[in-house]
């Protein structure tokens, strides 16, 4: 799957926050570029911790952070981020949510017009770049959120549980939205979930994080064919090797 | 504190102020909106109404004070009328608005000014807030002579004060909408590419200005309750002058038309800056109940 150097480098990251809380040790992960990796885990075993180290918004305490062979020093336009909560921003419309990238990026204003056009087409949405963000549901905010974010052309996505905050039904056909855009735009995306059978649909590769502390506990592979089938064999086979992998890691937080 | 009124007091305070969103749902059982307007009409009609009547009951028919000290409202509106047909009131409002806007006009710039300053940086602000909250607390009444002093009579000393009491909310506001901008939304310009000056201007300020907003609105209410007692003390025109001097002749309907014209111009003022918030916020709004 690998061709050449792998996009994104974690060399033995580890994160302690104040006071000795060890949020994340010693990790290591090597991802090809265009992959889809999912880190998958119960809430404590540092998942966000690891993508926040990457977007630059963390600094881990020892280790470093590779892409495209450069040290991660501080966030940058090459690794786009969607959050759970969104994070537009409440005073640009749509339109001008998506324009921010390029217009940081200098862009003329009729140029971005055509950027924000392009993305909001991309995420369903050409019809509403009018529209302010409190004027949106939970799914078109993070649809809007998903065409910001590529607007920029970064060449990582980095997506922090982007749909824990929508109903079942929503979260659904935003999955298969976002299997759609990355085969068309080609990322390398990594996505923090704790649902398994969100992390068995979307991921090629699922990381499986432990807690106490965060670590790596499990790697592996998804060979399932896309579109998958959520109630085929190979699915549900799946999906239950990693509940019981997962449910270890809750029972050692003592809260099941 | 006797100088704040309490609406201004409660809306100082950042939690009252952030839960007094536009949208405000209707109480269940509440009255229909043509109710409501109606009541709010009853409601000035019967302040009218009251007056009228106490003035009247007390004039012809049992005498509990002196007539004299409390004219009817058709009383006042005479003597407005006659006070607006020689042009003396004009010339009393225009000398209030003058020293009301310029106070307000540098109380807005440097309250903005260092209240961004301030909520940008930690260490300026352990070094000049302890400094303003030992000021605070001083009715700024209390520096009104000592300001005559030092700016002299004129005009200058009266600007002076308005813009000391108006700052002061105007800071605090700019300082907190500064401060409390979500981090969120500053990882969301970062990863967009934004540095720091990028993400102050596109980011920390357009978040921070439904904050200063208030600040500002809240100072305007200010300059306006203040210039009445500036006039007081010295002045030889505007609305404070205008009730002071009635009171040396014993104008009764003279200070309560000096009162009305500033009531009637603040709330004005209010109207017109609620307006402009609505449009400059008009992202606040959650259109998505509207059919």
């Amino acid at each position: 799957m690998s061709t050449g150097a792998p996009k994104i480098v974690v060399e033995r990251v580890s994160k302690t926050y104040e006071p000795d809380v060890l949020a994340l040790t010693e990790v290591g992960l090597a991802l090809a570029e265009n992959s889809f990796t999912c880190l998958l885990g119960p809430s404590g075993c540092g998942k966000s911790t690891l993508l926040n180290v990457i977007a630059g918004f963390v600094e881990p305490t020892t280790g470093r952070v590779l892409v495209d062979g450069r040290e991660v020093t501080g966030p940058g336009a090459d690794r786009g981020v969607v959050f759970q909560e969104y994070a537009l921003f409440p005073w640009r419309t749509a339109a001008e949510n998506v324009e921010f990238g390029p217009m940081i990026q200098g862009l003329p204003r009729a140029e971005r017009r055509g950027v924000a056009e392009r993305y909001l087409a991309l995420v369903g949405l050409a019809e509403h770049g009018a529209k302010y963000p409190a004027e949106l549901s939970g799914g078109m905010k993070q649809r809007v959120a998903i065409a910001r974010a590529l607007a920029n052309h970064p060449s990582v996505l980095l997506m922090d549980e982007p749909f824990g905050a929508l109903d079942a039904q929503t979260r659904e056909v935003m999955q298969e939205e976002l299997l759609r855009i990355w085969q068309q735009e080609r990322k390398t995306v990594v996505f923090v979930t704790h649902s398994i059978s969100e992390a068995v649909f979307l991921a090629d590769r699922i990381v499986v994080m432990g807690t106490r502390p965060g670590r790596i506990k499990e790697v592996a592979d998804v060979a399932l064919e896309h579109p998958r089938e959520r109630s085929s064999p190979g699915f549900v086979a799946l999906e239950r090797t990693l509940k019981s992998l997962v449910r270890e890691e809750v029972a050692r937080l003592g809260i099941a | 504190m006797a100088e704040y009124p309490p609406e201004i007091l409660a809306a100082a305070r950042p939690e009252v102020t952030a839960s007094a969103s536009p949208a405000r749902p209707r109480r269940r059982g509440g009255p229909s909106p043509s109710a409501v307007v109606a009541l709010r009409v009853a409601s000035v009609a019967l302040f009218f109404a009251g007056w009228w009547l106490v003035s009247l009951l007390n004039a012809h028919v049992v005498k509990v004070f002196n007539p004299v000290l409390l004219p009817d409202p058709l009383v006042v509106l005479e003597a407005g009328v006659k006070l607006a047909a020689s042009g003396e009131l004009i010339e009393h409002v225009a000398a209030s608005l003058a020293r009301v806007v310029q106070g307000f006009l540098v109380a807005a710039a440097l309250g903005v000014l260092a209240g961004m300053a301030v909520g940008r940086s930690r260490v300026l602000e352990h070094l000049v807030d302890p400094a303003l909250e030992m000021l605070r607390p001083i009715p700024p009444l209390a520096f009104l002579p000592l300001m005559v002093l030092w700016f002299g009579i004129g005009e200058a000393s009266k600007v002076a004060f308005i813009a000391y009491a108006a700052f002061f909310p105007i800071f605090t506001t700019t300082v907190e909408g500064i401060k409390y901008v979500d981090p969120l939304l500053i990882r969301a310009a970062a990863s967009l590419g934004a540095g720091d000056r990028r993400i102050f201007w596109h980011v920390v300020l357009p978040a921070a200005t439904p904050s200063i907003i208030t600040g500002l609105r809240l100072g305007f209410g200010l300059s306006f309750f203040v210039i009445v007692a500036a006039e007081f003390i010295a002045a030889d025109r505007g609305l404070g002058f205008l009730i002071n001097d009635a009171r040396t002749f014993f104008l009764v309907s003279n200070m309560l038309l000096g009162a009305a014209v500033i009531g009637l111009i603040g709330f004005l003022f209010n109207v017109g800056l609620r307006r402009l918030e609505g449009y400059l916020l008009r992202w606040r709004r959650d259109s998505r109940g509207r059919a």
